[in-house]
């Protein structure tokens, strides 16, 4: 490793032309870390590396799919059936994509919790927001690919969903198909999106990462390094606890793969797609269900639209709707109980969105949509205004020399 | 030690939210009505029963053939359930093909080989439509795994043939309990004595119904008994990783913490 700095060798010679090895060095061993982070940090490296399971596995299966609409089931079933361990890698891309978003909906969680959107943190906010929607047009273009049931009929109700636009939405639709209805084009272009986007992540990945280690990582007490007394290099302590942390969560995955690898799916996808059938509840992947009921809580085709987009679109405005100068949900009595009632009230949209849109689920899902919307542009802003925030540790180190930090609590 | 007390709180968080995921909660439940069965492939080291699987075959081809194809399934693929090279090549030989076209472009029949793919009992879907009232009647390769409740959803739709209420006007179908709607156009398949099994075992409609869901749950996850062994390997050498990995994360940490 000394190699890299006085220029010597193989890996110096390289690194004085192009320093790849000082920037891996400096990313991955140096990088000074808060000492207190707890375990709700483990969650940014490991959807990295679910992001990596996904990019590898779909890789090989992109080697075996067909994507026509006469061929891309059949191939799917050549891919469970006839390639060697092809059942294997179709299951982990089928259930990697979820546990994608289980990982990255915790990290969002946890940046919600302990403020780490607030200043100076903001862009690195907004570069985790962009990954979270290329996330999900991937995961909607992906879901189409095996050419089921629920693929065909998903397809079509969220293609439908820009025939809202005023004026230019039928023309926007027949763009988007590629024709007059969803058929083969838009398979194909599916799946070239499909391919594409995963890499677009990846660029957006490596931003999100330059503007972490920028200022460095929040931490959970909230409050800036004082010196090099508060920080300690990610290697070897944050590398074992990143890996520690990954084969827990790695164990769970794997009992899902081999023992409920079709628990998270829905049994219509293994019926071959057709246009003339509809399925009794078409629904969506879990992981777009709290979006989806807020899309149904509008009585308006084209208001569910902007209210589904706004759920997201919201989060990019957070810097400034919270009001409150302490990052930390420790010290902050109120916000705290309501980050609580947040998480509940998306748990609450998920359940509504995956129940058919009848009877009380109706009122529950609005209820529970106007609650989303008004946490964010109410309740965040006043909070900050009106609480008083316990009074803050003088520093990272004296926290932790005192007493264990109660995170999370 | 002090710091012990972290562990089972996030551990305990990250258990339920996967429950939470896991569960019934967001699934899409059967509407019929479903008798909760126990098969030989339930349960981590549960594997499908290959005596069980072979005679299903026998179920399937005596009776549903006629109606449904199994068209993702190969002969040679029930060397998986036990048959012999030879049983397999007989079993494939009884059945047609179109063959490729011969040097002088004529194209002919020939018999199946191991290498092909079930043959369907229909030439095209409109066949199949017009033999069945306008209905393809659906290919079984998948059937366990395309509808909700599963082999425990298929068993009871085969039991669940009985009189209509009074109440009902059936104009074009057959009263089924388990069926979504309770109107189904397949009429009842199985009776008990609908075939005479090659090894002996006495055919009630009980056990044919068993046989062919084992036949047609290896039809649609051949690989079950692959990935439960496999899963219990890969899932112990996980667990054994993850504590060396604890530990060595303790000892790491051991000089920060004091």
């Amino acid at each position: 490793m000394s190699n890299i700095k006085n220029g010597k060798g193989i890996i110096g010679w390289i690194d004085y032309r192009l320093p790849i090895f000082s920037t891996l060095q400096h990313t991955l061993v140096d990088y000074p870390t808060p000492k207190n982070l707890n375990y709700w940090w483990n969650f940014g490296s490991l959807a990295g590396i679910f992001l990596l399971i996904q990019i590898i596995t779909g890789i090989v299966l992109a080697m075996h799919y067909t994507p026509s609409v006469e061929g891309a089931f059949a191939s799917i079933e050549h891919i469970m059936r006839d390639v060697n361990y092809g059942w294997l890698i179709r299951y982990i891309h089928m259930n990697g994509a979820s546990f994608f978003f289980i990982v990255v909906y915790i990290h969002i969680f946890r940046g919600l919790y302990y403020g780490s959107y607030k200043s100076p943190r903001e862009v690195l906010w907004w570069l985790g927001l962009t990954i979270l929607l290329l996330m999900m047009a991937t995961a909607f273009m992906g879901y189409v690919l095996p050419w089921g049931q629920m693929s065909f009929w998903g397809a079509t109700v969220i293609t439908n969903l820009f025939s809202a636009v005023p004026i230019v939405g039928t023309a926007l639709v027949e763009w988007l198909w590629g024709g007059f209805a969803v058929d083969n084009a838009l398979l194909n272009r599916f799946f070239a999106l499909h391919y594409l986007f995963p890499f677009l992540i990846v660029g957006v990945v490596i931003l999100h990462i330059v503007a972490l280690h920028t200022h460095g990582s929040n931490n959970p007490l909230g409050i800036d390094r004082k010196g090099p007394q508060d920080s300690i290099p990610f290697h070897p302590y944050y590398t074992i606890k990143d890996l520690f942390g990954l084969s827990f969560v790695l164990t769970i995955f794997a009992a899902v793969v081999f023992y409920a690898p079709d628990y998270l799916g829905h049994p219509d996808n293994y019926i071959p797609a057709d246009p003339l059938k509809t399925p009794a509840h078409i629904v969506p992947e879990w992981y777009f269900l709290p979006f989806y009921a807020i899309l149904r809580a509008v009585p308006d085709k084209l208001g569910g639209v902007i209210a589904m987009i706004s759920a997201i679109l919201i989060l990019f405005a957070l810097p400034w709707l919270d009001t409150s100068k302490v990052r930390s949900a420790t010290f902050r009595p109120i916000y705290k109980k309501f980050f609580w009632f947040l998480l509940i009230d998306v748990i609450i949209l998920t359940w509504v969105g995956g129940s058919p849109a009848e009877g009380h689920f109706i009122l529950i899902g609005r209820l529970a949509t106007i609650y989303y919307f008004a946490h964010f542009i109410i309740f965040m802003p006043i909070i900050g205004i009106i609480e008083t925030p316990k009074p803050l540790p003088n520093s990272i180190s004296e926290a932790v020399l005192k007493k264990p930090i109660k995170d999370g609590t | 030690m002090k710091n012990y007390y972290k562990i089972p709180k996030i551990f305990f968080i990250s258990f339920i939210l996967i429950n939470l995921f896991l569960s019934n909660l967001f699934a899409a439940g059967p509407d019929g009505n479903i008798t909760k069965m126990k098969f030989s492939f339930d349960g981590i080291f549960g594997v499908i029963d290959k005596a069980s699987a072979r005679r299903g075959l026998q179920v399937y081809n005596e009776i549903c053939a006629g109606c449904h194809s199994l068209e993702h399934v190969s002969y040679r693929n029930l060397l998986d359930i036990g048959f012999s090279n030879d049983q397999v090549k007989e079993f494939a030989s009884q059945f047609e093909v179109t063959a490729e076209p011969d040097s002088d472009g004529e194209v002919n029949m020939r018999s199946a080989i191991p290498s092909d793919k079930f043959v369907s009992p229909y030439q095209n879907d409109n066949q199949a439509k017009a033999m069945n009232n306008g209905a393809i009647p659906p290919d079984l390769s998948l059937i366990i795994k395309a509808r909700a409740g599963g082999a425990s959803y298929f068993y009871s739709l085969l039991k669940g043939y009985e009189d209509p209420p009074e109440d009902k006007e059936l104009s074009n179908g057959y009263y089924n309990i388990a069926y979504p709607g309770n109107v189904i156009a397949m009429p009842q398949p199985l009776y008990g004595d609908d075939v005479e099994y090659a090894d002996g075992t006495e055919a009630t409609m009980e056990q044919e119904i068993i046989d062919l869901v084992s036949f047609l749950t290896w039809t649609g996850q051949p690989e079950l008994n692959d990935r439960k062994s496999m899963g219990f390997r890969v899932f112990l050498f996980l667990v054994f990783m993850t504590s060396v990995l604890f530990l060595s994360y303790r000892k790491i940490w051991k000089k920060i913490k004091g």
